[in-house]
């Protein structure tokens, strides 16, 4: 887009935006980029719509070498990677790429939302790219443009990549023509096949050496709306113009102030409103926002900004409505899946192959781990001396490690089949399904497969929240999520029916022990449900967002991009949920393990030894907790022991079984199974002779597990999602006042019916 | 026939006339490309009775009929598009050339 000697006048252009910094009048703004730039090199920002190929061609830049973050205060991944931009004949260029989250537009009405823009101009701590390469669908160019041209409109250097090229068919643009009617480099491309990339790698390495050209596109706005902006720009403040505009652009002309200005009042415009929860807006900016708006009464300001570039692109893009092929495909496709009734049977097909994969498939998986680090303590704790540090090492850090990699299986296979349901296309219309009922509740229908993975572990379906875009609809979702039926809580209710509940069978046919089990499944269910219109009403109130969804074209998924964010969203769990998981694993191993009790001698009989276990147990810090908690849980049926068993039950609800087995001195190898067990407990009686485990006790300790956050790996991964203590906090505390009180109607409402 | 989006007959074509609804919604809305005088198809419902499925200048977009019902749009003849009102006869030789 240059000539070869602007270029070589301006060689160093790239660096010598940078060099003058304490040029800059905001100096933290500079501090920031600083740090943000330690490796020097040039930063691209890969933006574009959603579902255009956006993160496979992030992935043919960067290979495999990406890693995964978050942007600035905001727990949403920001992946980044190294890529060398080969232009024949030169030498490579080195570059830093990112990936900006997939969106439609700049303008924003959320935190979220506004990303984009604070992406591209480096606002908010992020550190400000220098150059946007914007990927668009070239079969959908109309709707792609329109972020296009928001883009150029500010003024950021750009390259487009005219991608998804081999899905266009006939209807091929004209890049040349659209390179002219923007004034960037547009290429086509094909990222999954790599077609176009190397032109486009050229294109921006040739971009990045030369100067910012002035913004080419002129829509024609109604001259009210320019006098709006205009209006709107004499309040924008200084920093937001950015340095670089500033420097770079003293050469360039006044031009490219003047309509960076125009283009932030026009974003402005359209973003702030009264009702907005965007950050960072000045004071004086929204009160002439509102102003403006006040004196535009009646006219539809929105309505004529967004018209405005629609008509340019109408008139100048050559029109590509004759659908391309995968258009048709689709069509086809969607008429079977989103029938009445093939649609619902094939729902129901893939959500169990999905709901079983992770509930059976994974089991074998998980069952390794656990056997292998129990083989790897075992070994440890024949060949190393007895004493605090081996019981520190096997069953505090080897445990901890154990209880994180554990989750392993079920977060890899939810997300390489949610990888395959949202790159194939089907997740959108999963939501599409799911949203008349997911609605009624508040919900996402996005929210339709994270609830679902709840039935099998809250962690990885914790994480799985991910899909949904807005922050208000991610934290409803992972606030219920807990309360469905995970599988820890499985051993614990088959030991309690399996003790308490006779293998009778009502009417002589309902087996009495597995319609308890059905019951507690459609409890938690319905129990979820509920909370969640409870919440989406009051601690989660917000503006009703409404629903738009995009169903994009079917689409083959790319095996490569769905192993790498598989591995790159375990990694995270690995080291960030992970490290917490783990501190707690320690933390309730020296809560139950001290203070130490004398051991008997090694020549004891076992029965000694167990007695003395459980004696140990009855005395550590834990077991104190169990009794001093007694008087808090007795009017749920309860006794000190359940609450020691609580207590060791947070590191994981099925501990409570070994707990258990601690406790009534037969040993922390015992299972639900066990016999031995359930025969102790059944035997056991207070003080008065009543026994402990009555039907209803274990039904209140039943509907106490299903409502208790019983669970530190829980609270420790919505720590990580949602970036700070206080949602995890909240939900302990509504689980636990919710599973007390639940459990205090269950007890005493059946004492009163005389059924204790 | 003037109509909100939520009443207009499956698989039938329609130009957009107004867009309505929360702000921040229907610059959304337009933002994906449903702006006045663009054709808008309503290609099915979902099983369930909610939500629609659109289809606008090639592009499958899904919303509620809630926010369907704020859309006006105009189902008839090509020629009588650019107005909401029925177009005089007087007026369509102008009204062609705009399009």
């Amino acid at each position: 887009m240059s000539t070869p000697a602007v270029a070589s006048r301006h060689q160093p252009a790239v660096a010598s935006c940078h060099d003058p910094a304490p040029a800059s009048a905001d100096s933290s703004r500079s501090a920031r980029g600083a740090s943000a730039k330690r490796s020097g090199l040039p930063l691209i920002a890969v933006v574009g719509n959603p579902n255009t190929g956006k993160t496979t061609l992030f992935n043919r830049l960067t290979g495999q070498r990406a890693r995964v973050g978050n942007y600035p205060g905001i727990t949403v991944d920001r992946r980044s990677g190294r890529t060398s931009l080969g232009s024949r004949g030169s030498t490579p260029i080195d570059a830093e790429v990112f990936d900006v989250p997939g969106c439609y537009s700049l303008s924003a009405r959320s935190s979220e939302e506004k990303i984009a823009i604070d992406a591209i101009l480096g606002w908010n701590g992020n550190p400000r790219p220098d150059l946007a390469l914007i990927v668009v669908d070239a079969t959908q160019l109309v709707r792609n443009l329109y972020l296009v041209l928001q883009i150029l409109e500010l003024g950021v250097r750009a390259v487009v990549a005219l991608n998804l090229i081999d899905e266009a068919g006939d209807a091929v643009p004209d890049a040349r023509a659209l390179s002219l009617l923007l004034g960037v480099p547009c290429i086509p491309t094909s990222a999954r096949s790599g077609q176009g990339v190397a032109e486009l790698e050229a294109a921006v390495a040739a971009s990045l050496q030369s100067p910012p050209a002035a913004p080419h596109v002129h829509i024609r706005y109604p001259h009210a709306v320019v006098a709006h902006a205009d209006r709107v720009a004499d309040a924008m403040p200084a920093e937001w113009l950015g340095d670089d505009v500033a420097i770079e652009c003293a050469h360039v002309g006044s031009d490219q102030l003047v309509s960076r200005r125009r283009a932030l009042a026009l974003w402005a415009l359209t973003s702030v409103h009264d009702d907005d929860e965007l950050e960072g807006i000045p004071a004086d900016l929204r009160a002439r926002v509102g102003e403006v708006r006040a004196a535009a009464r009646g006219r539809d300001i929105d309505g004529e900004i967004i018209g405005a570039r629609y008509e340019f692109l109408d008139a100048h893009v050559p029109s590509l409505f004759a659908p391309a092929r995968t258009a048709i495909l689709t069509e086809r496709i969607d008429s079977v899946l989103l029938h009445p009734v093939w649609g619902f049977a094939t729902f129901m097909v893939v959500m169990f192959v999905v709901f079983q994969s992770l509930f059976a498939w994974a089991d074998p998986a998980i069952k390794l781990i656990e056997t292998a680090f129990a083989a790897l303590g075992g070994w440890l704790t024949a060949v190393l001396p007895a004493g605090v540090l081996t019981d520190l090492l096997v069953d505090g850090v080897i445990g901890g490690v154990g209880n994180v990699l554990v989750f392993l299986p079920q977060i890899l296979l939810l997300f390489l089949m949610l990888g395959v349901l949202e790159d194939s296309g089907y997740l959108a219309r999963v939501a599409y399904l799911m949203d008349r009922i997911m609605k009624s509740v508040g919900l996402h229908g996005r929210a339709f497969v994270p609830m679902l993975s709840g039935f099998s572990c809250a962690i990885p379906a914790i994480m799985a929240t991910r899909t949904m875009e807005s922050r208000r609809d991610r934290l409803l979702t992972m606030m219920v999520i807990p309360l469905m039926t995970c599988s820890a809580r499985l051993p614990v209710y088959t030991l309690i029916i399996a003790a308490l509940y006779p293998p009778s069978k009502m009417f002589g046919v309902v087996p009495v022990q597995g319609l308890l089990m059905i019951a507690m499944y459609l409890f938690s269910t319905a129990t979820a449900l509920a909370a969640a219109a409870v919440f989406g009403r009051t601690v989660l109130r917000g503006p009703r967002v409404p629903l738009i969804l995009e169903l994009p074209p079917y689409r083959m998924p790319m095996v490569r991009s769905v192993l790498q964010l598989m591995w790159l969203r375990s990694k995270m769990f690995l080291t960030e949920a992970g490290s917490v998981i783990l501190w707690c694993t320690i933390g309730l191993w020296v809560l139950l393990s001290f203070p130490k009790l004398p051991e008997p001698p090694a020549d004891a009989p076992p029965a000694a030894h167990a007695q003395w276990e459980a004696d140990s147990l009855a005395n550590s810090f834990g077991g104190r907790m169990g009794k001093a908690l007694e008087p808090a849980i007795a009017p749920l049926g309860f006794d000190w022991k359940i609450g020691v068993g609580i207590v060791g039950a947070f590191a994981a609800r099925e501990v409570f079984v070994s707990t258990m087995g601690v406790i009534y001195g037969v040993g922390d190898k015992s299972d639900e199974t066990s016999v031995t067990l359930r025969d102790k407990m059944r035997a056991d009686v207070h003080a008065n002779g009543r026994p402990v485990y009555s039907p209803l006790v274990g039904l209140s300790l039943m509907v106490f597990f299903a409502l208790a956050c019983q669970c530190m790996s829980t609270l420790a991964v919505v720590r990580r999602e949602t970036g700070g203590w206080r949602w995890p906090a909240f939900l302990f505390a509504y689980m636990t006042v919710l599973a007390w009180v639940a459990s205090f109607a269950v007890y005493q409402g059946g004492k009163l019916a005389g059924l204790g | 026939m003037v109509t909100p989006l939520s009443k207009l007959p499956l698989r039938s074509r329609a130009k957009v006339l107004r867009v309505g609804g929360q702000p921040g919604f229907r610059r959304r809305l337009m933002e994906f490309g449903l702006v006045p005088g663009t054709t808008v198809e309503v290609v099915r419902v979902a099983p369930l009775g909610d939500p629609l499925q659109l289809l606008v200048r090639g592009c499958r977009l899904s919303i509620r009929l809630a926010e369907a019902a704020e859309v006006t749009v105009f189902a008839g003849e090509e020629r009588d598009i650019l107005s909401p009102e029925p177009v005089a006869p007087g007026n369509d030789a102008c009204a062609g050339c705009k399009l």
